[in-house]
């Protein structure tokens, strides 16, 4: 009941200050987009932004690829009823709620049977206005035998101080169908975040997801639930995160593996400079002959941070395999004196080491998303 | 007279609150390499660990001059920036960071090749791997000198060069430390020194030394021609040195 009446001080995004087009953003926020892949430069084949309520960008270079924001989706194709609403409930919480009863538009994206998409799909789901809670609703629908890599990169004005973001995601990947999704966040100190998301892998179906967040955020609390339906379906999740002083980070992620040899590795890599990170994770085996691994490390690089590993593994079988290791520990003295030696300063040494521990190299990501995290990577202030 | 890089002067350190080094004094001129002889635990890697000027190993009584200054208080980055490299014994895994990392930071100032110096050492297939992780005795060393070599400092303190590296091996870590040294170029002036602890006395074989300490307990027990001490410590060990008579006339 608490956090409702959270929810209840911020205004409608429906009521921000929207431009009519993505060239109405100032300089600086157009920068912020770019540092977050909205580049000229880097090579797309899709491109969707919204800005607090309204879509201002949705564009597709490809063939094959279907890109609208989700308003216009659900009127447009009856069946996409089949698949609103459907890996998650709104009655899950009040968030989901929120969002059902007054949604804010997000994208629906579809991969066409066959259709291997190589370049990146980038979304940019942006608040500029102050104190608005932004609702948004995401369905991506990889067919059979399609493959498509999503980026989406979630940030507030760079002079926002409050805001409150929920995004409600549905994921279908279909037989053979391979899906990386790639999420970057730059929320500000004041922002609330709760993404519900819902995931669905058939038969030989990939799933690979990677979060980042290395900015400093009041609080996120998110737990996907992914569901291996099919033979021989895979998911990987990967996070990454520093947590900040004042920021509270909670992450989960639940597997179901429901058929037979489908497999699952959630890794979690947390740095606490301060604030509150639980890293969360459950493997649940609900077929024989399954295959699960958790990985939770943690850094600590302060007094004034709490972090809780929190690994469970649920077999309703003897025939699998699940595992996990965690592990909390603080920098190695030896390590930062190395590189002193080699003429770093501790800060600069602390740095690189701190960025070195989060530096995991995702199976199955294409190398330009790759470089795109190493960029954020580099980019944020990892040293005291 | 040639300059001096490095002068030590009545060194007392301590390392866990327990006194290691007991009053050592050393200079060595620019352009010249010294090794130091003593067994385990005889305080040799002490004696470079404080010159690299790690927290733990607490000067409680004399000092470090480097190129003239002063350097016992400085922490190590300022010496290293100042000219002093030092390779690993046992250098630490660094997970997630690549040896091209650190060979990048190593070479930030003196814009020295990467690549080319890698391949020179035949260690190119080493760059894009985690520093140190998984490299057997041989690799260890190798990645040492490679940073060293890019770092390009004005003294080099080598501990134990030669442990865990076989005979194949022991060649190339050989050259590695000439070039580093600059005897590889006999021809040409040496700026470069370099101070070596070997606990077995091998590298000697592949680097020659103008000046040899043992060192027991703390203390410099002898000085010499560096070829002659370590014959007599293979023929008599260092129970030999300490029987040894011209150090009774030294302290008579």
């Amino acid at each position: 009941m608490e956090e409702r009446s959270i929810l209840r001080e911020y205004k409608p995004a429906k009521e921000g200050k929207i431009p009519k087009d993505i060239s109405e953003l100032t300089e600086e926020e157009k920068e912020r987009l770019k540092f977050l892949g909205l580049d000229e430069g880097l090579q797309r084949v899709g491109e969707f932004v919204q800005v607090d309520a309204k879509p201002v960008l949705c564009r597709r270079k490809v063939e094959g690829l279907e890109i609208l924001p989700i308003t216009e989706a659900l009127k447009k194709y009856d069946w996409l009823s089949d698949y609103y609403w459907k890996l998650l409930s709104p009655d899950k919480d009040e968030f989901t709620k929120a969002a059902a009863e007054d949604l804010d538009d997000g994208y629906f994206i579809r991969v066409l049977p066959g259709v291997k998409i190589v370049y990146p799909v980038q979304t940019c789901l942006y608040i500029r206005t102050e104190k608005v809670a932004q609702k948004v609703h995401n369905i991506v629908i990889v067919e059979e035998d399609a493959e498509l890599n999503l980026v989406t990169s979630c940030t507030v004005h760079p002079h926002v101080e409050s805001a409150f973001h929920i995004g409600v995601s549905e994921f279908y990947v279909k037989k053979r169908g391979k899906l990386t999704f790639s999420m970057l966040h730059v929320w500000g100190e004041q922002t609330m975040v709760r993404p519900r998301t819902g995931i669905l892998i058939e038969e030989g179906g990939l799933y690979v997801s990677t979060y980042v967040s290395l900015y400093p955020v009041k609080d996120i609390q998110t737990s996907p639930i992914c569901r291996l339906t099919g033979k021989g379906a895979r998911a990987s999740f990967v996070s990454i995160i520093a947590n900040h002083p004042g920021s509270k980070i909670d992450i989960g992620g639940e597997v179901w593996l429901e058929a037979e040899n489908t497999s699952t590795e959630i890794i979690s890599r947390a740095v606490v400079y301060g604030g509150e990170n639980i890293a969360r994770g459950k493997i649940v085996a609900k077929s024989p002959k399954v295959k699960g691994h958790l990985e939770c490390q943690g850094l600590m690089l302060s007094d004034n941070g709490i972090m809780r590993a929190i690994p469970e593994l649920d077999s309703h079988f003897y025939d699998v395999e699940l595992t996990h290791e965690a592990a909390v520990g603080k920098i190695a003295r030896d390590e930062v004196e190395y590189l002193m030696a080699r003429g770093l300063s501790e800060d600069e040494a602390t740095s690189l080491i701190v960025k070195g521990f989060l530096t995991v190299k995702v199976e199955g990501i294409p190398p330009s998303l790759q470089a795109q995290t190493d960029k954020v990577l580099e980019t944020a202030k990892l040293g005291f | 007279m040639k300059p001096i890089l490095l002068e030590v002067s009545d060194l007392w350190v301590e390392v866990e609150g327990r006194l290691v080094l007991k009053g050592i004094s050393l200079k060595i001129p620019v352009g010249e390499t010294h090794v130091i002889f003593g067994r385990n635990g005889s305080g040799k890697t002490t004696l470079l660990m404080t010159l690299m000027g790690f927290p733990s190993y607490k000067v409680k009584q004399g000092r470090i001059y480097f190129k003239g200054e002063d350097i016992t208080e400085l922490p190590p980055y300022e010496r290293a920036k100042r000219g002093i490299g030092i390779m690993f014994q046992r250098p630490p895994t660094i997970r997630g960071v690549k040896l091209r990392d650190i060979l990048k930071l190593c070479a930030k100032e003196n814009g020295k090749k990467i690549e080319e110096l890698a391949r020179l050492f035949n260690f190119e297939s080493f760059l894009d791997r985690e520093v140190n992780k998984g490299f057997s005795g041989g690799e260890l060393k190798k990645s040492e000198l490679l940073q060293l070599l890019l770092q390009d400092p004005d003294l080099v303190l080598l501990d134990e060069p030669e442990s865990g590296v076989d005979v194949e091996n022991l060649n190339l870590i050989g050259q590695m430390i000439k070039r580093l040294l600059q005897k590889d170029t006999p021809h040409r002036p040496r700026t470069k020194s370099g101070l070596i602890i070997t606990h077995t006395g091998f590298i000697l074989q592949h680097v020659a030394a103008d000046l040899g300490y043992v060192v027991m307990d703390g203390e410099i027990y002898c000085t010499g021609n560096p070829l002659e001490i370590f014959e007599a410590i293979q023929r008599f060990g260092y129970e030999g040195c300490k029987e040894c008579l011209r150090r009774k006339m030294l302290e008579d």
